[in-house]
């Protein structure tokens, strides 16, 4: 027999494998039509502004744009050495040239977010620049003492960069100097890797807390009868009924110093009347309120992985000897590893870029990281510094994904 | 007569409900030696899983005594009672490979390692799984997995094992196979076995006593061969195998020999078992292949062919009598077979002592 025909062909002579491509292909049109339209969307408000913002992390065209003359000039300065008169006149000329298209404003506040104190240098200046002579340097000096100063030119330097690390660098309390080296951001300044730290452990804290309350109500759910554990399931569904805002502002109720809970403890004599404890508008005010407003995530899947395991295993664990605690740890915790993990990534990612309850609850050391670039995205308008940070978070986050798979296996989650 | 020796596991009066109105096991009295191989045979609903739960100990009964080694268990959890059990889904734990399961119940006996990875050798071998040690549950067959599950039920050695259903979600090749490995492990280790399944055939095959339920009593417990040759009512006779029924009125009982009218006013005779006074209507009960195709033995009565049905071995052969137009007959595939025609007119025959009365149950 002859053996070298290595595709099937059927009766019409195209091959198999031909026909296989072609009608599968028919068919991922047709899906794909199908989806086309939330695909559209997704890219057009989802996919792309993210993208656009995210650049903004490590782009800025600002300066550049605006003073092109001195941008050019800085590019040769060694950032060591005095600058030259050539570098004078070209920032002069800019200046001039930005005070006329009143964008003088933004290129100060570029400068500004380098060195601090240069926003009022620029704006001054520039009102005087028209009139000043060569040599530009001394008339330069002569407006403020500050252009004596190398820290000055070094900040213009760094803000002429389209192409900048300051933002990301801000982000994790650092800063690039003109002389291309990575420094700690000044002490006072330092304010960031606390709030990821903060962030990361309130996230932490919460997806544990959420854990240990969540697990045994998901096991007396998935142990009841049907009705009794939809009954339950209503009940553990139910703040999804009203509002976000509703549920935190609940808590404002409960736990402020006049509430519910400083009442009651007063009333069994835990505390003093004028002991009471300050539960809100700090960093438990946000524990408590996120733990419940997160619970029903953790629930959830390890309900729905616990439904699905057939109560004789644990009945045989115990017919072969073992005791109700071993049954449970050795044979029915295992089962239930993929609902833990599904809720426990859930929770956590939710959890660190959770907003809203700590706006509200979190007061002074209860803010996290997505308070802060709120902060920069509506008030200070360093939307740089704000991609910078989202940026962060996004890697963070990504970091988490990655243990994750590591250690449990993304396949192995079971949302439901 | 020999004393009576108490059996290894005694039911005595066990009653359970599980709503409180209506009792899943009606007063249950059984005995099951030791070394024994008994099954529960019962319909879908009887009250059969209910019964080796209350033994293994995951139901409590709600009267009664359950005993066993003369014991009273019914305050023992069911980790101390050392009763080995086979799942009908094997309950298998998935995230340990086979090694592991079957090390589990000689863990939390705190067995020594060596000692430990020795029986599980040893019981491997039995079950002929050897190779499969490092295997998890998902990368086995149905078959192999049902091994694994009663080497993992046998491991530690215990003197009762409860199989519920183990057979029921392989195919048939495969479960008749297995039947045969299982009763054979049986026999090798000495081991009491409680098989529940509603598949009769199993039940007959693989068992020494046969406990048929219905409705939560046992109906009848007997051996394999009482059980299809001589049913007790007409439940057990239905239950089990085929079975001609042929509805009349007793006109007179004698010897142990029920004389009836059938509806056409023909007379016929059986063994009196559990049939009523003369007057009321009772059941005669015929296996199909006890009914010849000729005169020749002593009951005999006309018949009309509606059917014939090729089974290469047999032929099944769907008659009218009397008015019952589902009797039917298994004549042994030879050349008298062939002259047989739809519609034709014959007589059939059967000895008295194949024609059973019993009661006319609805
Ligand atoms: N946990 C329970 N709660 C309430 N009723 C139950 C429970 N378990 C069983 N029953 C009822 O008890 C009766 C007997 O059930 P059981 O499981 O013993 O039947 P079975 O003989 O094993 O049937 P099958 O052959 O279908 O497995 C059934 O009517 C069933 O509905
Ligand atoms: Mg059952």
């Amino acid at each position: 027999m002859n053996n070298f025909t290595e595709e099937n062909f059927s009766s019409d002579g195209v091959s198999l494998k031909k026909k296989l491509r072609r009608s599968l292909f028919k068919s991922k049109m047709r899906a794909f039509f199908l989806v086309l339209p939330l695909l559209a969307f997704l890219a057009i408000f989802f996919v792309i502004p993210i993208i656009n913002l995210l650049s903004q992390s490590f782009l800025d065209f600002r300066y550049a744009t605006l003073m092109p003359g001195s941008t050019q000039a800085l590019k040769d300065w060694d950032g060591k050495s005095f600058p030259t008169e050539e570098i004078a006149k070209a920032m002069v000329i800019d200046l001039i040239q930005a005070k006329k298209n009143k964008t003088i404003g933004k290129v100060a506040t570029r400068v500004n977010r380098e060195l601090s104190g240069t926003r009022s240098l620029f704006t001054k200046t520039a009102r005087a620049a028209n009139k000043m002579e060569a040599p530009y340097m001394e008339a330069l000096i002569k407006k403020d003492k500050k252009w004596e100063n190398l820290k000055t030119w070094q900040a213009i330097k760094i803000s002429s960069m389209a192409v900048t690390p300051s933002y990301l660098l801000a982000a994790v309390d650092r800063k690039y100097t003109a002389e291309g080296e990575i420094i700690q951001q000044d002490e006072n300044r330092r304010i960031h890797v606390t709030l990821f730290l903060r962030t990361i452990e309130i996230s932490v804290i919460v997806t544990l807390a959420t854990l240990l309350l969540g697990y045994p109500v998901a096991f007396l759910m998935a142990s009841l009868p049907l009705r009794t554990s939809n009954l339950l399931l209503i009940l553990v569904l139910l703040p999804f009924w009203t509002s976000l805002l509703v549920r935190t502002t609940a808590w404002i109720a409960m736990l402020q110093s006049s509430g519910v809970v400083n009442d009651l403890l007063v009333f069994l004599g835990v505390t003093a009347d004028d002991a009471r404890f300050s539960l809100i508008y700090n960093k438990t005010g946000t524990l408590i309120a996120m733990t419940h407003i997160l619970l029903p995530f953790m629930i959830l899947p390890i309900y729905s992985v616990m439904k699905t395991i057939s109560p004789s295993f644990v009945m045989a664990a115990k017919s072969m000897g073992a005791t109700n605690w071993t049954a449970f740890w050795r044979v029915y915790f295992p089962m239930t590893i993929p609902g833990v993990g599904a809720g426990a990534i859930l929770v956590f990612i939710l959890a660190i870029g959770y907003y809203i309850t700590p706006a509200l609850v979190g007061g002074q050391d209860g803010q996290m990281i997505s308070n802060i670039i709120d902060f920069h995205m509506r008030s200070s308008l360093n939307w740089n510094l704000a991609a910078a940070l989202g940026l962060v978070l996004l890697i963070f986050i990504l970091f988490f994904f990655w243990l994750y798979d590591r250690f449990v296996g993304i396949d192995n989650m079971k949302l439901g | 007569m020999k004393e009576k020796r108490e059996g290894f596991v005694v039911f005595e009066n066990v009653q359970k409900t599980y709503d409180g109105n209506e009792l899943v096991v009606k007063n249950l009295n059984l005995e099951i030696f030791k070394g024994e191989f008994l099954t529960m045979l019962g319909p879908s609903g009887s009250g059969k899983t209910t019964c080796l739960m209350m033994l293994a100990g995951f139901e409590s009964s709600t009267h009664g005594e359950i005993r066993l080694g003369s014991k009273p268990i019914g305050n023992i959890p069911p980790h101390k009672r050392g009763i080995g059990m086979v799942f009908q889904n094997y309950a298998l734990f998935p995230h340990m490979s086979v090694g592991e399961n079957l090390a589990f119940p000689l863990e939390v006996r705190k067995i020594g390692k060596s000692f430990r990875e020795e029986k599980i050798k040893r019981v491997l071998e039995i079950v002929k799984m050897t190779d499969f040690i490092n295997r998890r549950p998902a990368q086995l067959s149905g078959g192999q997995q049902q091994r694994i599950a009663l080497a993992r039920s046998l491991v530690f050695e215990p003197e009762l094992v409860l199989m519920d259903e183990p057979l029921g979600a392989l195919d048939k090749q495969l479960r008749e196979h297995m039947q045969y490995e299982i009763k054979h492990i049986h026999e090798q280790l000495g081991v009491t076995v409680v098989y529940v399944t509603h598949d009769q055939s199993e039940a007959l095959t693989m068992s020494d006593r046969v406990a048929v339920f219905n409705e939560g009593v046992v109906q009848q417990l007997d051996t394999p061969v009482n059980i299809y040759e001589k049913p007790l009512n007409s439940f057990v006779a239905q239950f089990i195998g085929e079975n001609n029924k042929l509805v009349g009125t007793i006109i007179k009982e004698s010897k142990g020999v029920v004389q009836a009218k059938l509806r056409n006013s023909k007379q016929i005779k059986g063994i009196r078992v559990n049939s009523g006074k003369e007057g009321t209507d009772a059941l005669f009960s015929i296996r199909p292949e006890r009914v010849f195709l000729d005169k020749k033995n002593s009951e005999s009565i006309e018949a009309q062919v509606l059917e014939l049905i090729y089974l290469g071995d047999h032929v099944r052969c769907r008659m009218k009598v009397a008015d019952n137009e589902d009797f039917i007959l298994k004549i042994p595939n030879s050349s008298q077979t062939t002259s047989l025609r739809v519609g034709q007119k014959t007589q059939v025959s059967w000895r008295v002592e194949d024609c059973r009365a019993l009661d006319l149950a609805n």
